[in-house]
């Protein structure tokens, strides 16, 4: 897949970045590049400094040394509630979806920077064909959604925003497998179809794996390993380490 | 749950509440300067003890199965009522209870409107203090100070400039919400207790800010004979001219302070619906998440607090316009809580939810005055009743008081 993309330039790319949390250094160096098209993803255990990493690129982390470059323009220091704008949207972890705004208000926020009203009802159509669930349940809070609902919820919400590219912050955590499926189903839909550039942070590294284009191994806020997510999925090492053998 | 359980629980709360309130009387009534003495404790006890089993009495009695005809016909009673009402539009709803207050001056005497003017005043507070805390869920300690900050613009361009309420009236919104903005704008970076903590110092910045420029605002000593509103009106008599007529009666001012308070619900209910007020919510429910939607959350909370400041400077001129003297105490951070207590009991977010709670917390006291010295005492009592009876306000806002649950 990477050579499918080699001559086109990255979609995002991040140089030596570095980001603290106070004293502690949470990322050393990190640099990845995503192509557009791609699945890329990152996995490695927890504390790795994952979702700093995204929280980096969204900015709500401040980067302290390094580069950070969104469809050829720098985006390091540039506001969080920026970004939505020129398509970079994050589903943070942990889904945080608005509880106690109703499924469709929450949709409605997705949307909040976009004012072309037609194109956002027809977005609102997609997701609900994309969650039917979420349709029956429009006019419920989203406090009151199950885990997995809450978790459609948060990544129809990044949907309404139209992104380019899709952060995703462990969207499977708390799920049951089958739940998981789904949202993996739901992903590599976007992603086909729509031509979705997605980065995926995940601890689950079987699954992240098996559906990513190519991966990037995290330890301790450096990146240790980046390959194709297949020669990643059979490397030995990454076996032992993050697949349980 | 059986019944009797749910009946034994009933009588066994009362008991203990009971013994506390005993515990909670004696050392205030029993320890006199001749000594200990159980007769004064007593004395308040028993009626105390009367009331609790009378109403304990009567909530049990409904439970009983022979009671569920009674019930059940009163329930038939309240949902005809209901429909019968919904089917009336609100706005019909909204003009009679208009006409109620407009009529109101007429039927009740100069006490009764004298109070109802303190209400309507603090309907405005509390109404400017939930798009802070209930809209946006900033918690603000100080925002009485905004309330100083309208008072002292009136009371000071009235007595040295002889400018017009009508003209101070915006000035005041407009110095109030430039006073939230500059105590916003270093404070808003803040989250959750710290923010709490730093805007209860700024109110007690400007209310000693107040009580200390001499110069400007008299100091301690206030600031008096402040005129009335006025207008100008075409008297005919023995051919026409224009005087000014100042409202100096009470009658007057309550309609000055109705018209703001109903300015006040209108402004609060768009606001509440607009995109902003979409935007202040999704910031209250996960501030985080609401940036990544690329809402700009410090633009947003910079204005909820500049927005909320307004209603308050407004309601400020008006109060030195009545009381005609301002003075700094009235601006102290009892009063800050009085206002956010308000706001709580009432119902976070909700706008009838306020109205009540403004109406419950000033009448109350004077409901208790036959109390005396007791007076706040019960008004306290009462406060934690309501709090733990219904804990998530008198009229909770739709979507504040609903739970997990309750929905599915």
């Amino acid at each position: 897949m990477t050579h499918a993309h080699a001559h086109r330039p990255p979609l995002l790319e991040l140089k030596e970045v570095d980001a603290c949390y106070g004293r502690i250094q949470a990322l050393k160096g990190v640099s990845l590049k995503i192509f557009p098209g791609e699945i890329v993803t990152i996995i490695g255990a927890n504390g790795a400094g994952k979702s700093t990493t995204l929280m980096t690129i969204c900015g709500v982390v401040k980067a302290s040394a390094g580069s950070i470059v969104y469809d050829g323009s720098p985006i390091r220091g540039v506001p969080p509630h920026a970004l939505p704008k020129r398509g970079l949207i994050q589903v943070p972890e942990g889904r945080r979806i608005f509880p106690r705004l109703t499924v469709m208000e929450n949709l409605e926020m997705g949307a909040y920077l976009r004012r072309d009203a037609a194109g956002i009802r027809d977005d609102q159509e997609m997701v609900f064909e994309l969650f039917p669930k979420l349709k029956e349940r429009a006019h419920q809070h989203g406090g009151t959604l199950s885990g997995g609902e809450q978790q459609m919820l948060a990544i129809a919400r990044a949907l309404m925003g139209r992104p380019t590219l899709l952060l995703l912050d462990e969207p499977s955590l708390g799920l049951s497998p089958l739940f998981a499926k789904h949202i993996f189903q739901i992903i590599r839909t976007v992603n086909a179809e729509r031509g979705m550039t997605i980065l995926l942070v995940e601890q689950n590294a079987n699954i992240a794996l098996q559906m990513a284009h190519r991966g990037y191994v995290l330890e301790t806020g450096r990146v240790v390993l980046e390959d194709d997510a297949r020669a990643l999925l059979h490397n030995p090492e990454i076996r032992k380490a993050y697949l349980g053998e | 749950m059986t019944l009797g359980s749910r009946h034994a629980r009933l009588w066994l709360g009362l008991a203990v509440g009971l013994v506390w309130f005993a515990l909670l009387l004696f050392p205030l009534l029993g320890i006199t300067p001749d000594g200990l003495t159980l007769q004064a404790t007593w004395e308040v006890l028993k009626s105390v003890v009367l009331a609790g089993v009378a109403i304990v009495g009567l909530v049990s009695l409904s439970h009983l199965p022979a009671a569920g005809g009674i019930r059940r016909a009163v329930g038939a009673a309240q949902a005809g009522t209901t429909a019968a009402a919904a089917r009336v539009p609100g706005v019909v709803w909204a003009v009679l209870m208009l006409a109620a207050l407009v009529a109101y001056p007429q039927l009740v005497g100069r006490y009764g409107v004298d109070v109802a003017v303190n209400v309507l005043v603090y309907v405005c507070l509390g109404l400017g203090l939930n798009v802070v805390v209930g809209l946006c869920g900033l918690l603000d300690l100080g925002y009485i100070a905004f309330y100083g900050v309208g008072a002292y613009t009136y009371a000071i361009l009235a007595t040295q400039f002889g400018v017009s309420f009508w003209v101070c009236l915006p000035i005041a919104a407009v110095l109030a919400a430039v006073a939230g903005a500059c105590i916003g704008y270093p404070t808003l970076r803040m989250r959750g207790d710290y923010l709490a903590i730093v805007t209860l110092g700024f109110g007690e910045i400007i209310r000693i800010v107040i009580n200390n420029w001499m110069s400007l605002t008299n100091g301690p000593n206030g600031i008096i004979s402040i005129p009335p509103p006025g207008f100008y009106a075409l008297v005919f008599d023995g051919g026409v001219s224009l005087e000014h007529i100042l409202l100096r009666k009470l009658d007057q001012m309550y309609y000055v302070v109705l018209v703001l308070a109903v300015i006040t619900v209108i402004a609060v209910r768009r606001l509440n619906f607009s995109r902003i007020g979409r935007a202040w919510e999704a910031i209250r429910e996960d501030e985080t998440a609401a940036e990544l939607m690329g809402v700009n959350t410090f633009r947003f909370k910079l204005l909820a607090y500049a927005m909320g400041a307004v209603f308050g400077g407004l309601a400020g001129a008006f109060f030195a316009a009545r009381m005609k003297s301002v003075a700094p105490n009235s601006f102290s951070f009892i009063e800050s809580a009085l206002v956010l207590a308000m706001v709580v009991l009432g119902g976070l977010g909700s706008i009838p939810g306020i109205v009540l709670g403004a109406l419950a917390l000033i009448a109350l006291p004077e409901v208790f005055r036959e109390f005396e010295q007791y007076r706040m005492l019960v008004f306290g009592g009462a406060m934690a009743v309501m709090m733990l009876v219904r804990p998530q306000g008198l009229i909770p806002a739709t979507r504040m008081g609903k739970r997990g649950e309750d929905d599915a």
